[in-house]
């Protein structure tokens, strides 16, 4: 029977429950993630970001915040040309961050 | 000779003693406190290099050697007095006429228990910045319940840049203190996650830059974009904080065991008493008021009175000393004209 009511799942980011094992994995192989300071500058000149709803910056705080459901579609989006790295003021190696994460995807279940 | 009162024997005031008497004057330092160097006597150690704030203060100390310079603790000023183009200054039952007055009576940290909702005085495992000092001093890092924290926030802008506390100035130091705590709490507890909450990160000094990228480099300090508006005690003794993650554009909870507090820098009470009894001008937000921005730093209101250091605007320790040179090159200008 149908009552009308439904369940809304929260928006919230719960810190502490979150999944890290893709964020592990990633930062361990690719050291200057840890530098990003969200400045935007890939995302501006990304071409994939341009036409599409992909936000390579968003990329990297989605991970951080363990949200991977949505990962996989998002990556997908990226075309690994390497464009954001050239304006990265902070030379984060975002094309192996992307690779990583693919990478991670697929073995997602075996990671720690 | 000219004579010279000091107000206030911390780092400014000391400074400006050294530089004025380095041209034969006479100075006198009244100092309300039972000892000199104010504040800094509570830091455990300084931004950007770590260095120990002992390692400053013995510094001075035996600066202070080379000069004949009268210092009086436990004085305050009782009543100011204009005398020619000086000054008369009445301390305990003792009047200085001064040929010029430097006031470098300091700051006060914010009284962080007016942002009730970050639960300062209410949670035991809320302190500030200066309580951290002091643990670190101590080499305390246990949590109300004894345990050693999973877990740490660190807060910028209590007090600051808020409205709501009618501080609308940036304290301007307490992001790098900030950043500075979050990688010595890091050396101490490897184990501990260490978090900072900013809105801006104002790193804007020589190797501050440096000292943030560390901070991520080398300690796995994570740094999250927005604002904490609240701060709560679960059963188990441990707090939650609220925030919003503004990267993501998604509120965000979390559970730790202790949140340090950056709280800002204000006027003092003494101050306001102090400019009053000289009629020297304040500003809005209650720090000295310069004559000119750019050139007249430290020149007051009033002829012959000068300020130095955080009673002018908030400032770091390296910027006060230069401050207070600066303060000192005005004054030696003011005495040539009389
Ligand atoms: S350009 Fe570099 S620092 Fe800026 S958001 Fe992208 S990865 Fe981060
Ligand atoms: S220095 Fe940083 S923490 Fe302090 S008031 Fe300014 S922005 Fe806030």
């Amino acid at each position: 029977m149908d009552f009308g009511f439904s369940t809304i799942e929260t928006r919230v980011i719960e810190f502490d429950k979150f999944d890290t094992k893709i964020l592990k994995y990633v930062l361990q192989h690719e050291k200057s993630m840890l530098v990003c300071m969200s400045c935007g500058g890939c995302t501006a000149t990304c071409s994939a970001g341009n036409l599409t709803d992909f936000n390579v910056r968003r990329m990297q705080i989605m991970l951080r915040r363990g949200e991977i459901e949505n990962l996989q579609t998002e990556i997908n989006k990226c075309m690994l040309c390497g464009k954001c790295m050239l304006v990265c003021p902070r030379g984060v190696n975002l094309r192996n961050v992307a690779m990583l994460i693919k990478k991670a995807l697929v073995n997602h279940k075996d990671l720690k | 000779m000219k004579n010279i009162v000091i107000i206030g024997g911390g780092i400014a005031g000391v400074e400006t003693a050294c530089a004025l008497a380095e041209n034969g004057n006479r100075i006198t330092i009244i100092e309300r406190d039972n000892k000199l160097f104010g504040k800094l006597n509570n830091w455990y150690c300084l931004f950007p290099d770590f260095k120990k704030s002992k390692e400053l203060i013995e510094y001075y100390q035996n600066r202070l050697k080379n000069y004949d310079i009268e210092i009086k603790l436990n004085s305050t000023v009782e009543k100011a007095e204009k005398n020619g183009e000086g000054w008369y200054i009445y301390t305990g039952n003792v009047r200085y006429a001064a040929d010029a007055v430097v006031l470098a009576t300091g700051y006060e940290l914010f009284d962080a228990t007016r942002k009730e909702e970050l639960g300062y005085k209410i949670y035991d495992n809320v302190i500030t910045q200066a309580d951290l000092e002091q643990r670190f001093k101590d080499k305390n890092f246990l949590t109300s319940t004894g345990k050693t924290p999973e877990r740490i926030a660190v807060v910028h802008c209590v007090g600051s840049r808020d409205e709501k506390c009618h501080n609308m100035y940036c304290s301007k130091v307490c992001c790098v203190t900030g950043v500075k705590q979050a990688i010595e709490l890091s050396k101490f507890l490897p184990e501990t996650q260490i978090l900072c909450f900013y809105m801006d990160l104002r790193m804007y000094d020589k190797f501050f830059e440096e000292l943030y990228r560390q901070a991520q480099t080398h300690y796995n300090i994570q740094f999250i974009r927005g604002r904490v508006s609240e701060v709560s005690e679960n059963s188990d003794g441990r707090l939650s904080i609220k925030t919003e993650d503004t990267l993501s554009g998604r509120p965000m909870k979390m559970k730790l065991d202790m949140i340090v507090l950056l709280a800002g820098m204000e006027t003092k009470k003494n101050t306001t008493e102090i400019a009053k009894k000289f009629g020297v001008e304040q500003e809005e937000s209650g720090f000295l008021k310069s004559k000119d921005f750019h050139i007249g730093a430290g020149i007051l209101s009033e002829k012959g009175v000068f300020a130095a250091g955080t009673c002018i605007s908030p400032m770091s320790i390296k910027e006060t000393i230069e401050n207070a040179r600066s303060s000192a090159y005005q004054v030696n200008e003011y005495l040539k004209t009389l």
